[in-house]
């Protein structure tokens, strides 16, 4: 990389830094993981009405961060002038980040005065963005929609400990902000499936690193600075979870968890999805996923002390249900 | 044209402007009408964009399991694959319990290269290759120099539209003896080369294959018995360093030189010696020791020289003295055909007849200065150099 633009890509970090975000968490001793449920019969079985979406979110940015409403939430993490990125889930087809949830985000985001021209909802093909029911748009008139082949990815590496891939151009070039909304899965190779490894939609090569239960692949990945400064908020899609068989959607390894689950710590939040995993696991009657031979150790090996990304420490989590 | 051994090129690879992409559907149109018959597309129309469809074809090689999974049975890796999901090599991808290949018909790289760069020394020497490469590749080395479109998927490279009989006939056109399936890792395009070998067979074309050798048994005989050569790149001779710098497995590997032997192809090997890493005299002395009781000594041997790239842009190139240890070290044990590449102008690169010790062919770099190669004979004492050479 020429010292030109190892300084323009510098000094772009700089000023694209978050209110808050990674430095709040590392300084930080407790991670916070709100769980924000919603206990009312389900209108149809897969499905939560938009309403009570808006609602959990509401009620969940709040909780999050002991705030009176998720304008000021907002306010806090993300700059107006920024351009915000929201890092979907769509490889599983039905299984992903639900449009609902994302319409009630954008809403949010531009109540709190983010115009829709500075919101791209991104993920990894066009095409999978279509077959989760998104809308594809590069017209920078509204909400932006559009796959990592629309923008392709970086000219060099980004290299974490195992890890060294190119990262979509989405991310690096075009978002100053990122929120990463994940959904909560079993994996068949990685154990768990939430926060870190949605990032795995941004790089070029993630069939590399579906490798020795993707350990410390997925924790590598999300220490490249770009992905892990960048990123401010995750809210993990937990309405339906899926305890086994996945990441394919199977509807009859699902259970209507009726959550949205928000941290500032990708690592609490992820420590976190994997023991409500396990619990349906054992109410169910299922090995753990360390008997299965897939325990998410990447989760821990993300909170160790070369990766310092969040909290995987119970005793630092702190877990507040609404 | 690089002076590395085997580095992709591009040449013939257009821009696809408008005229040419129509001209490219006609002409698999016209082989449609001749009669040259294109394999089923299986499903692929309904789940696939329609951008992509024509690249898209059923795996060969593959076993259905339980909820829509999948097990690849292309090579030893043996992926289990997830619906919507890839393998490692990240060009086969499965749709709902079916498993794609996505680079049929997908070169991203296309060059007429000469067969010393693949390179295959015992070949038809001074020939041409027509060489071709989709994106994709079942390991990762850190030392690839062709990572830019090995170790990207499909949609990242730009690509054309070359079915199987129009790469032979172009091969033909450009007065090439053998299709090379090489740059990138041919095996992960298996169905596209097979189809291929098949075209150029019936254009009485050679067809040659350069891989890493990772490759499962039933497909590495099918292989062999459509395909005329094959340069395997033995990257070390130790599990560790496949582990390390490779991500793949060093026993499958010498399985497939031995099945490769017991097919009678004509079989050669390249060892990219890295400075610290494999370079030791006991890994040497190890691997031909290897060779000589699994392979035998007529098989050649390349020592190449390591040139910074990829994820090993830290350490040095190869000193030459290393190559020539290696070399040494070969030829004392007995090995017939000893040779060092990227090293443009080496006495080396030269094939000495193993009995009267006279050069029989002279090359500068990729370049046949002189052939006295009679048939398979030596022209000066008549004894018989092993390779494929009329």
């Amino acid at each position: 990389m020429q010292r030109r633009k190892f300084i323009r890509l510098g000094s772009g970090m700089l000023l694209s830094k978050p209110v808050i975000g990674l430095s709040s968490v590392m300084s930080n001793p407790e991670s916070r993981v709100v769980i924000a449920r919603d206990d009312q019969k389900r209108s149809s079985p897969g499905g939560i009405s938009a309403d009570r979406i808006d609602k959990l979110l509401e009620t969940g940015l709040q909780a999050l961060f002991d705030i009176s409403s998720s304008r000021s939430a907002w306010r806090k993490i993300i700059k107006p002038e920024l351009t915000v990125g929201l890092k979907v889930n769509c490889l599983s087809g039905r299984g992903t980040t639900r449009p609902a949830l994302v319409d009630a985000l954008t809403e949010s985001l531009q109540k709190a005065g983010i115009p829709a021209e500075r919101i791209i909802i991104w993920d990894r093909f066009n095409s999978d963005l279509e077959d989760a029911g998104f809308r594809i748009n590069y017209d920078r008139k509204g909400i932006r929609c559009y796959g990592n082949d629309y923008h392709g990815f970086t000219d060099d590496f980004h290299i974490s400990g195992s890890a060294a891939s190119l990262v979509c151009k989405t991310l690096t070039d075009v978002c100053d902000v990122v929120i990463n909304l994940p959904v909560l899965k079993d994996h068949g190779i990685a154990g768990v499936t939430a926060c870190m490894k949605n990032f795995f939609g941004a790089i070029h090569n993630p069939n590399k690193y579906h490798l020795t239960t993707g350990n410390p692949y997925i924790a590598d990945v999300y220490n490249f600075p770009v992905i892990r400064s960048k990123t401010v908020i995750h809210i993990c899609d937990a309405i339906n979870a899926q305890y086994e068989g996945g990441p394919s959607y199977m509807p009859h390894w699902s259970w209507p968890y009726n959550s949205l689950i928000l941290s500032l710590d990708p690592v609490a939040l992820d420590y976190t999805g994997w023991q409500i995993i396990e619990d349906e696991r054992r109410r169910r009657g299922l090995k753990t996923l360390k008997e299965a031979g897939r325990e998410p150790l990447y989760i821990l090996t993300a909170g160790d002390a070369a990766h310092r990304l969040g909290n995987a420490d119970p005793s630092r989590i702190k877990i507040i249900k609404t | 044209m690089s002076g590395l051994i085997d580095k992709a090129e591009y040449s013939l690879l257009p821009n696809p402007s408008r005229r040419e992409f129509l001209h490219q559907t006609l002409y698999a149109g016209c082989g449609m009408v001749c009669g040259i018959l294109l394999p089923e597309r299986g499903k692929a129309q309904d789940i696939f964009p329609a951008d992509t469809r024509q690249y898209v074809i059923e795996a060969r090689y593959y076993e259905k399991l339980d909820h829509k999974k999948i097990k690849c049975k292309l090579c030893p890796r043996e992926c289990v694959i997830d619906d919507r999901e890839r393998g490692y090599c990240g060009v086969r991808e499965n749709r709902e319990g079916v498993y794609y290949s996505l680079v049929y018909a997908r070169p991203c790289a296309i060059n007429a290269d000469p067969i010393e760069k693949k390179p295959l020394f015992h070949f038809f020497p001074g020939s041409r290759a027509f060489s071709i490469a989709t994106a994709g590749c079942n390991v990762n080395c850190k030392f690839c120099q062709n990572w830019e479109i090995s170790q990207v998927r499909p949609e990242e490279v730009r690509s054309i539209y070359m079915p199987p009989q129009k790469i032979a006939r172009s091969a033909k056109n450009y007065d090439c003896l053998s299709i090379a399936y090489t740059y990138s890792e041919p095996t992960i395009f298996f169905e596209y080369m097979e189809d291929t070998a098949i075209a150029g067979n019936a254009l009485d074309l050679k067809n040659v294959v350069i891989t890493a050798g990772y490759i499962s048994k039933e497909p590495l005989i099918r292989l062999c018995r459509i395909v005329d050569a094959i340069k395997v790149d033995l990257k070390a001779f130790s599990e560790a360093y496949y582990k390390n710098y490779v991500n793949g497995e060093l026993k499958p590997v010498l399985d497939s030189l031995v099945i490769m032997r017991n097919q009678n192809i004509w079989t050669e090997i390249v060892y990219l010696v890295v400075p610290g890493l494999n370079d030791s005299d006991s890994e040497f002395f190890g691997l031909i020791k290897w060779i000589l009781e699994n392979l035998g000594r007529d098989v050649p041997v390349h020592f190449t020289r390591f040139h910074p790239q990829y994820l090993l842009k830290n350490l040095p190139p190869t000193p030459i003295k290393t190559l020539e240890r290696a070399k040494e070290i070969a030829d004392a044990a007995g090995l017939n055909y000893v040779y060092i590449g990227n090293v443009p102008g080496h006495p080396a690169e030269n094939t000495r007849c193993p009995a009267c010790g006279k050069t029989v062919i002279k090359r500068t770099g990729f370049i046949v200065r002189e052939n006295n190669i009679l048939k398979d004979k030596c022209r000066f004492c008549s004894a018989t150099i092993a390779g494929k050479w009329e």
